[in-house]
């Protein structure tokens, strides 16, 4: 398959006229957006941890239907670079206003787990580039891939082979500090042949690059953002 | 394998930064037929990334461009197409010859071709390579060029990080991917790279002749140079980029001669020198000679004075 296949943009959907389709898209934005938003206001904002929640939580549950969405032109900017901008004015204007939101005082129309997204920024700094886009892409792509391997391991246990996905991490999902294990090794810890383990391996990744195409295409808003998102993502510089 | 991020914590699973790079590379590996088995990542460029692989039919070792991405109007892919078909016709020592070419399950375009182990050039300058031996480098960049032009093709963007130089001194002229033959349609962006592009070329769509490459090669001349370089050389790399083509060397052969006049320690075209550097340049090349004159009439003064006294 040379093109994934096409779901309508998230950024459309929230504009159908079928109140549940632009419930899901709004819902599937804010899962991509809110943990880079978070951090992305932690640190190029240097916002508390409170603050950043706060800020954030009232940016996805009030602001960014009716003064991001709304006012989005995707053939001025990419969706990506919009949100960043228009957040940047957000929380500009509210350290100009000295606005200080209670916590809590926002609507979750989503939970969002700050606790989590503060231990990761604990864990993966200073790994993370001083730059604030690249950092706002980076936890961008850390969200997509996420989503995605979390949708891969669903798809192999659905599939009744969740040693695929087993395959899969154990080769491709390591830590800071962690070696690759070779074919031999891992068909030792699971029972499995070398050819097995090649097999599978084959089958997660190509399983893997529909999945992240796929949601890679429903969070841009033309094709020619697609394309120039997903060279950047898959053979952009490391 | 405890801490390994694969486990989940929550309703989703917690991704490391070195794990994002391996999943980046996960999702663009390329899934090739039994004969080629990918062992590495050798560089990544603005259309592809160039794989290591070794190739079990033959039992050696090569290098595979894939495209990045499969795009719905397939430029990209002919953009790739039209790279190994111009490898594959311009067949000269200084071109990486282009051994295979297909199309991966996914539809991704790639290329298979010689696997060039060394290092690129501006790791030469930058490793302080004697001036004689930058400039052998370069004039095997001449040749691999000037072939390219008599065969119609035009690189657009020749600069250090696009030529390899090998363990025994061979130079290859890497990355064709925007070169312009005959059938090469205008590019709605900008190709090239600034600081090796002529201004002819910072236009979209606009067409460029061989001069384009001069004008790369005058840049890159003057990278390899250096600031220290002599003034006559630095004049030829001067010639070579000035911003309106005809101004420059008109092909690549009268740049190689204007160099080969340099290192002769002959006149060159680019440079007036005054009757100072002149002698200064023809004493360097004719040093012994000029030696023995001086010798020979300090010799009959001396000879003179005392037959005088």
């Amino acid at each position: 398959m040379s093109f994934p296949a096409t779901r309508l943009s998230v950024v459309e959907r929230t504009r159908s006229s079928d109140e549940e389709t632009r419930r899901v898209a709004l819902a599937t934005i804010i899962e991509a957006y809110w943990k880079p938003a978070y951090k992305y206001l932690r640190m190029k904002w240097s916002l508390t941890p409170d603050e950043a929640a706060d800020l954030t939580q009232e940016f996805f549950t009030n602001t960014l239907q009716k003064d991001v969405i709304e006012k989005y032109e995707p053939e001025r900017a990419r969706f990506r670079t919009y949100l960043r901008m228009c957040l940047d004015g957000f929380a500009g204007n509210a350290r100009k206003a000295e606005r200080r939101l209670k916590r809590g005082g926002g609507v979750a129309i989503v939970p969002l787990d700050f606790e989590t997204a503060e231990g990761e920024i604990a864990s993966h700094e200073p790994a993370v580039d001083a730059d604030v886009d690249e950092l706002f892409y980076r936890e961008w792509v850390r969200a997509l891939l996420e989503r995605s391997v979390a949708d891969l391991k669903q798809a192999a246990q659905a599939s009744g082979r969740p040693v695929m996905f087993d395959v899969f991490a154990r080769y491709d999902l390591l830590d800071e500090g962690e070696t690759r294990p070779t074919y031999a090794d891992m068909a030792r810890a699971l029972g499995l042949t070398p050819a097995t383990v090649t097999n599978h391996l084959a089958a997660m990744r190509r399983q893997f690059r529909v999945i992240v195409l796929a949601r890679l295409r429903e969070l841009t808003s033309s094709e020619e953002e697609w394309e120039a998102e997903a060279a950047r993502l898959l053979g952009g510089k490391r | 394998m405890g801490s390994r991020s694969g486990q989940t914590a929550g309703r989703q699973t917690l991704i490391s930064n070195r794990a994002i790079d391996r999943l980046r590379e996960a999702a663009a590996w390329p899934e090739l037929d039994a004969r080629y088995e990918i062992t590495g990542v050798a560089g990544r460029g603005g259309m592809g990334t160039v794989y290591v692989a070794r190739d079990h039919v033959l039992d050696r070792e090569v290098a595979v461009k894939v495209l990045d991405v499969a795009d719905q109007k397939g430029s990209r892919a002919a953009r790739l197409q039209r790279e190994a078909h111009i490898l594959a016709r311009l067949d000269h020592p200084g071109i990486v010859p282009v051994h295979d070419a297909g199309e991966l399950p996914d539809g991704r375009t790639f290329y298979v071709m010689k696997l060039v182990k060394g290092r690129r050039l501006d790791d030469l300058v930058a490793q302080n390579a004697a001036l004689a031996d930058r400039l052998n480098a370069f004039g095997r960049v001449l040749d691999a060029v000037a072939f390219a032009h008599a065969h119609g093709v035009v690189h657009r963007d020749l600069k250090p990080e696009n030529v390899m130089v090998g363990g025994f001194g061979e130079v290859y002229v890497m990355d064709w991917g925007v070169a312009q033959d005959s059938s090469a349609e205008s590019d709605a962006a900008v190709v090239g790279t600034p600081g090796f592009m002529p201004p002819e070329q910072e236009r979209p769509r606009a067409p460029v002749d061989a001069r384009a490459d001069i004008f790369a090669l005058g840049a890159l001349l003057a990278h390899l140079a250096g600031e220290a370089a002599p003034r006559a050389l630095r004049a030829i790399a001067e010639k070579a980029r000035d911003p309106d083509a005809n101004r420059r060397y008109q092909n690549v052969e009268s740049l190689a001669a204007d160099l080969a006049r340099f290192r002769n320690q002959d006149p060159i075209e680019a440079y007036r020198e005054s009757i100072g550097e002149q002698a200064v340049r023809l004493y360097r090349r004719y040093e012994l000679p000029v030696l023995l004159l001086l010798a020979y009439i300090v010799m009959r003064f001396v000879v003179l004075v005392w037959r005088g006294i």
